[in-house]
């Protein structure tokens, strides 16, 4: 017998005040912008400055969203059984300190800090040696389902009863040579862009961010979880033409229809290139259920949909769908049931099914 | 959760070798792939050794058949692999069933970003590399290579643990039931990024590796990649598969003792080595072969042999490090050393821990230094990474 699976606390660091868990996207930042970046927090609050002075800015940022977690989840460190980190590009900015470090001069006086910080598990490694935690470690970098193949690890032990308590995170930090770099083949947006426009924007490109989100997941429940995750799938290729058959078929494997959804969480970025894919839904089976978008609020990065799973689990416990994530005047009583679709140019598509708990 | 995960396929390209048969010839003719480096110019190609692939970018992409500088060396050389893998398990139509790919990597696309860093902006003909930094897009790349569409195709970065720990998701996804068969290895080239920051940890050996000699240097690093094909129960029989042996056991723990180096006395190393043989079902006498991390750096091999120790008391299996063959081909060695592990069982071999002379002063432990026959029904491969990352997988000839 499978155990279920639910997620019981959320940490975000994003472009919006997230952070502060007690609010849920009432006051809105809105940008003009091609990139934008997170709300810092206080990090002296979490990290002795000391140490924050040499940390990446990706591992400050898990550390807040982390420990924001945890905390919620009122557990204490020993009780995590593994650590499960999604990350598209790791510290980046590390890595291109140091590639830039080799070139300029010609691979001499070189430091390892940043060497050793570039290394793509280094958040998770941080954070099992700052934790103690001597259980499972695993790092996936795998572009925009860095996150999802993270869950469906978590998700696999948790059933099995293999662990019973797990952090699962995703970050991924902005920086300069990335952007200028995708800005030369056209991945950002080539003109500042109000956030509030951008998923109308019918220009190429995305709006280019950062973010962190820590979550605790457990197979049991408590008075405190925010959902149930019922199913995770992913697919490296999806056709356009097929989006809408996977989905369903999606759904029926979880022994649901298209009907039990009351809400699909969608993972727009104003790209007129590729949002092609989500239009898909605007019409057909799914035409008529109500659409919520988040990367108007967040910007877009590998693990952008961090923020649409946090988004889904604050809704399912708290009853509510902020205006913020609505196109136009909807009133959406209490959903149930939520499912999240995401894509980043065409590839690597996923499909989160959750639960109200 | 009485499933066996099969492997029905293998796939390899290393300093010794381009294909499994070629690597099997190697090892059992003690040709070892250390060299001076001559694919990369670095400052340092004076003081280190590496093993590097005998072919350049230009043969691999022609053996491929793909356009000249479009793909980095890390999806070059994981592409050839993979293939070989796939053709060896006999898999005409790689979208019939459910299946995945599982890759790991360290640098992914890295030989290409730090040689064109600061010419993207001049010269618009290289922009194919700029996506390619993203570890994730070499293995998409490969997948698609492969034909593989609709799949579940992830990567892991987990330093040098990073190819064990995709044959270990692949065999729990198999067990569960989640995919019919999976490709799971690594892939990683050389690069001046991998180079350079190995040597400012100041572990790189100038001569040969020695894997648990007193005297060992540091390392050798290396490239390669290496697959292998995962199939279910249900699979075998209703295809007939022939199967080459089982994943038996699997299990992963962090050290949470440093950054980049192990705790005195291999504590994630005996967490993993645990895990493993009690999902395997085995007792640690039943270990026939242990193929060991065996970096020769100073710090792992102190770790690790004390932590074969603590699993094994006074009777550690024979075991020997193939790194002395191979140099240490980071996110891909877990990959290599389970095809290593696989070809141990199936030809009852026992491949050598070259270069060895003098045993550790710290405890009693001699690796084999010479070839040798003997029945070999269970194999324990150890892989082991920066961030504490520990993982140890157990390979058997029968289910």
């Amino acid at each position: 017998m499978k155990k279920s699976v639910y997620i019981q606390s959320v940490g975000s660091v994003s472009a919006q005040k997230t952070f502060d868990n007690s609010s849920f996207l009432e006051d809105i930042i809105t940008y003009n912008d091609t990139t934008i970046r997170v709300i810092d927090p206080n990090y002296k609050e979490y990290i002795p400055p000391a140490a924050a002075r040499r940390m990446a800015k990706g591992i400050k940022m898990s550390t807040v969203s982390a420990k924001n977690a945890l905390t919620e989840a009122s557990i204490e460190e020993s009780e995590i059984d593994a650590i499960i980190v999604g990350t598209g590009l790791g510290c980046i900015g590390d890595s291109e300190k140091f590639v830039k470090d080799i070139i300029d001069n010609d691979e001499q006086f070189l430091t390892p800090t940043r060497f050793i910080q570039s290394s793509h598990n280094t958040v998770a490694g941080q954070i099992a040696l700052g934790m103690g935690c001597k259980g499972h470690n695993f790092t996936y970098v795998h572009s925009s389902i860095s996150l999802e193949s993270s869950l469906l690890d978590a998700k696999l032990q948790l059933e099995e009863d293999e662990a019973q308590t797990i952090l699962v995170g995703a970050v991924d930090e902005l920086v300069d040579h990335h952007v200028n770099t995708h800005h030369l083949i056209g991945h950002i947006k080539e003109e500042p862009t109000e956030t509030s426009n951008v998923l109308k924007s019918q220009t190429k490109g995305a709006i280019f961010s950062e973010g962190a989100h820590f979550f605790v997941l457990s197979n049991k429940k408590n008075e405190g979880s925010y959902a149930e995750l019922l199913g995770i799938k992913t697919f490296n290729t999806l056709q356009i033409e097929a989006v809408e058959t996977e989905i369903i078929h999606f759904l029926n494997d979880n022994s649901l229809d298209p009907e039990d959804i009351d809400l699909l969480i969608l993972g727009n970025n104003g790209d007129v290139e590729f949002d092609t894919y989500y239009q898909t839904l605007d019409e057909g089976t799914f035409a008529s259920h109500p659409k919520a978008y988040f990367k108007h609020l967040s910007g877009e990065y590998d693990t952008a949909n961090g923020f649409g799973f946090w988004l889904a689990n604050k809704i399912l416990k708290g009853s509510l769908v902020p205006s913020a994530v609505l196109r136009g005047k909807h009133e959406i009583p209490s959903p149930k049931s939520i499912l999240i679709y995401n894509q980043y140019r065409g590839e690597n598509h996923s499909l989160l099914l959750l639960k109200k708990c | 959760m009485g499933r066996g995960v099969a492997i029905t396929g293998m796939g390899i390209i290393s300093a010794i070798g381009n294909n499994v048969q070629e690597n099997l010839r190697s090892l059992t003719s003690n040709k070892i792939g250390i060299s001076k480096i001559t694919q990369i110019k670095t400052i340092h190609e004076d003081e280190i050794m590496v093993g590097e692939i005998e072919d350049s970018n230009p043969v691999l992409e022609k053996q491929l058949g793909i356009e000249a500088n479009q793909w980095s060396r890390t999806v070059l050389i994981g592409s050839i692999a993979a293939k070989e893998a796939l053709e060896s398990a006999g898999i005409t139509d790689i979208n019939e069933v459910s299946t995945g790919f599982i890759s790991g990597t360290t640098v992914g696309g890295m030989d290409k970003s730090e040689q064109y860093f600061y010419d993207y902006e001049k010269n618009p003909g290289i922009r194919q590399h700029i996506t390619g930094l993203h570890a994730g897009d070499s293995t998409n790349k490969i997948a698609k290579y492969l034909g593989l569409e609709k799949g579940f195709v992830t990567t892991i970065s987990t330093a040098c643990s990073s190819a064990a720990n995709a044959i270990m998701l692949g065999a729990r996804m198999i067990k569960s039931g989640q995919l019919d068969r999976v490709i799971v290895g690594g892939t990683d080239s050389l690069s001046k990024f991998t180079i350079n920051g190995f040597k400012t940890l100041m572990i790189l050996s100038d001569t040969y590796s020695t894997p648990f000699d007193d005297n060992r240097k540091g390392l050798n690093l290396g490239e390669a990649a290496a697959y292998l094909v995962l199939e279910s129960d249900g699979m075998v029989q209703k295809h007939r598969k022939k199967v080459l042996g089982y994943v038996k056991g699997y299990g992963n723990a962090n050290d949470a003792y440093h950054q980049t180096a192990s705790s005195e006395n291999g504590d994630g190393a005996v967490l993993a080595m645990e895990k493993a043989l009690k999902v395997a079902g085995l007792s640690p006498k039943t270990i026939d072969y242990v193929n060991a991390h065996g970096t020769a750096t100073p710090n792992n091999d102190l770790s690790e042999g004390r932590a074969l120790l603590r699993i094994f008391k006074d009777r550690v299996p024979e075991f020997s490090s193939t790194k002395s063959f191979t140099g240490h081909t980071l996110a891909a060695a877990g990959g290599v050393e389970a095809v290593y592990s696989v070809l141990a069982l199936q030809n009852n071999l026992i491949f050598p821990n070259l270069n060895f002379q003098t045993p550790m002063k710290e405890f009693d432990l001699t690796p084999i230094t010479e070839i040798k026959e003997k029945p070999i029904q269970t194999v324990l491969s150890n892989s082991f990474g920066f961030g504490g990352n520990c993982s140890t997988l157990i390979f058997s000839k029968e289910a």
